[in-house]
């Protein structure tokens, strides 16, 4: 029988360190593909997850399950983005929807992305290529705290209570939040849009 | 339903969380509604274009980072070992009760009082002249002292 999270964590604070080791398993990739997309670095993205693990293992002997596990553990993930966000916003490019689209260099992701497709036509993989760059842009744009509720509710599917307690706001007031990311996103990507709605 | 209403609960349609009646209410409010209609469909495109994100995976070391970190943590105390160790300030309060009472124990003890020797006053009149009478004796009787000792006697030099 698979232990829920909170049971795992309770065995944690118990000194169970394989509970630990389980919790890792479950919560690695989404906690990477969160900050991933968050803080748009795979090597920061990296480090964060580890320091959100790392919160977690040293914060198990005051461990109440008083919420949810993954509202804990996505709020823990959450500050740590928004801050490094805050931190590193001045280096980061201004990424206009005009200039040239050049292949990743950086991205081990993309390129792996690229093998795996292995369109026989060209101009279609391009096409591809352009499209997937365009939506992360546009998530790129939102402003810090919608784009995280945009991808809790999104890729995590977190319900609206967790979000609402991740972000620190009200029900309403996410989604409100909500509702303006993704009108930012349906002008942003305008475009591809239109061409799925005609379809 | 107004247009505003709509949009405060699109999402949450979408997502299929809305109670039955607010559904039915949503539904009702689309089917007459161009603008809203639009808007949701634009909303779902939206939602299948973020699907196409490709999600990636940790790096093979990540998970012996993570290791490393948690190894390097002090590890939990043993029951016993938080017992006598329970907090600071009270270990602190201790350890300042503890010295007070060695230092009171070591104290050497006040000399008695010999009450018993004490002449006793029992009137304003008592004459206090006449009752050194036995001072003027004490020249008389130095030897009977010496005799009541069991002091060994020191050999006389001659």
């Amino acid at each position: 029988m698979t232990r829920s999270d909170v049971q795992l964590m309770l065995d944690v604070k118990a000194g169970d360190q394989q509970s630990f080791e389980l919790l890792l398993q479950r919560y690695r990739t989404p906690l990477v593909n969160f900050l991933y997309r968050m803080v748009r670095n795979r090597e920061q993205a990296e480090d964060l997850a580890q320091e959100v693990f790392l919160r977690v293992y040293r914060a198990r002997e005051d461990y109440e399950p008083s919420a949810k596990f993954t509202t804990w553990l996505f709020r823990i993930a959450t500050n740590l983005a928004l801050n490094s966000v805050r931190d590193h916003r001045y280096q980061k490019l201004e990424i206009s929807m005009d200039a040239p689209i050049v292949a990743d260099t950086e991205e081990g992701d993309e390129r792996m992305m690229e093998v795996a497709d292995a369109h026989p036509d060209i101009e279609q993989h391009l096409v591809e290529k352009t499209r997937k760059k365009m939506i992360r842009h546009a998530i790129e744009k939102l402003p810090e705290k919608q784009r995280a509720a945009v991808l809790l509710h999104k890729y995590q599917e977190l319900d609206y209570a967790e979000i609402s307690k991740i972000l620190k706001c009200s029900e309403s007031a996410l989604k409100s939040l909500l509702f303006r990311a993704y009108e930012t996103l349906r002008v942003e990507l305008a475009p591809l849009v239109a061409h799925s709605v005609k379809h | 339903m107004s247009c505003e209403k709509m949009e405060t609960r699109i999402l949450a349609y979408m997502d299929g969380r809305l109670k039955e009646n607010e559904r039915a209410e949503a539904e009702k409010h689309l089917a007459g509604c161009a603008a809203c209609r639009l808007r949701v469909n634009e909303f779902r495109a939206v939602n299948d274009l973020l699907d196409e994100l490709p999600a990636i995976e940790p790096s093979g070391a990540f998970n012996a980072r993570v290791h490393a970190l948690v190894a390097a943590e002090p590890q939990k105390r043993s029951s016993w070992l938080t017992w006598l160790a329970p907090s600071p300030r009270i270990a602190f309060v201790a350890s300042m009760l503890l010295l007070a009472t060695v230092w009171v124990g070591t104290q050497a003890p006040p000399p008695p009082i010999a009450t018993q020797d004490l002449p006793v006053v029992e009137s304003t009149d008592y004459d206090v002249i006449s009752s050194f009478a036995p001072l003027s004796d004490l020249s008389q009787a130095p030897d009977d002292d010496a005799d009541d000792s069991d002091a060994p006697q020191q050999p006389q030099q001659m």
